[in-house]
């Protein structure tokens, strides 16, 4: 025997089935992302990293006349996290309009995956918000 | 068992290893960001905490038993360090880590470039040894030149002698790579610098550690190391310079302690190296420096070397065994540390650091500071285990189980 047990343990022990990360649904959007690619008339683009491991991620957004998303898609290469959660994220901003977007939280994207995200992880779920908060910036409601 | 090739007494280095004795998810903590930071022995913590409880006072200034006492410690520790790497005392410079020691010569020798001289560093620098040189270099009109990287990952040397010229006014070079794990030749790049009367700077943040270095050997006239790395605290670093060269440089931070006399008009420099450690030095982390180089040079730079080797071999052995994953750097276990980078495709390097963290194991996922080498590679990121003497073969075990876990959850 290498190590005896330390009682101040950092870590909680075995995980659970609840407490992976990397679920089925996770690992469906990181293999088969839901609109990825990009659009050449886009309203709105803009292009975040993640400093952290240099990741990125472009998102386009084409709005209709009523300032509403027509369209959505995002280009870019990342973790299974950041990628499912930009994946889940268009999929749900479909027909909203630019108040709904910008009101859209980080516990929204948090309660999307379903996963437990620790402090270092947090940056990767949320690269995908950011951009679409970012891409909007140049949007003022007159 | 806890090695097949025993060379270093692991089972007592481990116990001085505290932290390493605890469950992480559950799991043995397998600890392998050595190259980011290494852990620290009961004998570092505990002259820390002997310092703050028995003897902390301000240095060169108390004229009392306690400033004596930290005073003596603080210069012992200078001289320890010279000691380790054959320099003198006069030559060493305690700085706050490898970046500090980096941006002291880039300001000091910086202000000396003309327009149209040349900086030449190496495709495989980490950013504290490329974003100092850039600043300097726009300030100065200068040009950045940089010697290129083979497939293998290692340092074209006859490139270097063409990037090498008479424009060239500094030389400055990682001894070893914190992505490849590569060892440069850096006696033979030095010569090169040397023909053409440019100054050669060597990065030893991930050499100094692991191999034994002598200053005088490499014939280098700065070396830049970090204490985090090599069992000390953080926060402190050092610089070695050689002593002409020192004396003709002007300071790189202006204030207390190192001053000779001051007027209101008019100051003059103290004598080295105080000129260049202005302020109130980091004591306790320079006291704590020594303290490792003691526990590093009982065990024996050279055995060091020699046990690390041998688990590089294992390591790289165990690897390469893995069906689609890439190691990036030599292959060769002369060349190289055990710093390993690579990554499993499909897999994305955070995502695998993710699932090894579940197993208790901790290695680095990113770009290692080294985002230019990085774009040279066409990765963003990747994986990177790095050993240190206090590792088993155990670990490069639970390492290889874990990525095959990790295969398993992505269905690879």
């Amino acid at each position: 025997m290498i190590l005896d047990i330390n009682p101040n343990q950092v870590g909680e022990g075995e995980l659970t089935e609840e407490e992976q990360i990397y679920k089925e649904n996770i690992l469906d959007h990181y293999k088969n992302p839901h609109n990825f690619g990009s659009i050449d008339t886009a309203t709105f683009r803009y292009k975040e990293f993640n400093p952290l491991c240099g990741d990125q991620i472009e998102i386009f957004l084409e709005l209709d006349q009523s300032n509403k998303v027509k369209d959505v898609k995002f280009k870019g290469n990342g973790c299974a996290i950041s990628q499912a959660a930009i994946s889940m994220l268009t999929d749900s901003i479909k027909n909203k309009n630019i108040q709904e977007l910008k009101k859209i939280k980080d516990e929204d994207v948090l309660t999307m995956l379903g996963i437990p995200i620790g402090i270092v992880r947090i940056k990767c779920a949320l690269l995908g918000l950011k951009a679409l908060h970012k891409s909007l910036e140049e949007f003022s409601d007159e | 068992m806890l090695n097949n090739k025993l060379s270093l007494n692991l089972e007592k280095i481990r116990k001085d290893f505290v932290i390493l004795n605890q469950k992480v998810h559950g799991h043995r903590l397998v600890y392998l960001d050595n190259a980011s930071t290494s852990q620290k022995p009961i004998q570092v913590i505990e002259a820390i905490n002997n310092y703050y409880q028995e003897y902390n006072a301000n240095v060169h200034r108390g004229i009392y038993e306690l400033s004596e006492k930290s005073t003596h410690q603080y210069e012992l520790a200078h001289r320890k360090v010279a000691v380790f790497i054959g320099a003198s005392f006069e030559e060493i410079i305690f700085t706050r880590g490898t970046t500090e020691s980096i941006n002291l010569l880039a300001y000091s020798l910086g202000q000396n470039l003309k327009p149209g001289d040349e900086i030449v560093l190496t495709q495989m620098e980490h950013h504290s040894n490329i974003v100092p040189w850039q600043e300097i270099a726009k300030r100065q009109s200068a040009q950045i030149k940089y010697i290129p990287i083979t497939s293998e990952g290692e340092l074209d040397l006859d490139a270097a002698k063409k990037i090498i010229t008479d424009k060239t006014k500094i030389v400055s070079v990682a001894h070893v790579s914190n992505v490849l794990g590569t060892i440069n030749p850096v006696k033979e790049i030095g010569q090169i610098a040397h023909n053409h009367n440019a100054l050669f700077i060597v990065d030893g943040a991930q050499s100094v550690p692991n191999m034994a270095i002598n200053v005088k050997e490499i014939n280098c006239d700065f070396l830049a190391f970090s204490g985090h790395k090599m069992i000390g605290p953080t926060g402190i670093g050092v610089l070695y310079g050689k002593k002409d060269l020192l004396e003709k440089m002007s300071p790189f931070l202006y204030g207390g302690d190192m001053i000779r006399e001051v007027s209101f008009q008019n100051s003059s420099w103290n004598c080295l190296p105080w000129k260049f450690e202005a302020g109130t030095p980091n004591i306790v982390g320079g006291i704590g420096l020594g303290i490792a180089i003691d526990y590093l040079k009982q065990i024996g730079m050279k055995e060091i070397e020699d046990y690390e080797k041998e688990i590089t071999a294992y390591a790289l052995k165990r690897l390469q065994t893995i069906e689609d994953l890439v190691i990036y750097g030599p292959k060769d276990p002369e060349k190289r540390i055990a710093t390993i980078s690579f990554n499993v495709k499909g897999i994305h390097a955070h995502d695998l650091a993710t699932i090894l963290d579940r197993e208790g194991i901790a290695v680095r996922g990113g770009h290692h500071c080294a985002m230019p080498l990085m774009n040279l590679l066409g990765i963003t990121a990747s994986a990177r285990a790095s050993f240190y003497f206090y590792n088993t073969f155990e670990d490069v075990d639970a390492l290889i189980e874990g990525i095959k876990k990790a295969k398993k959850v992505f269905k690879l």
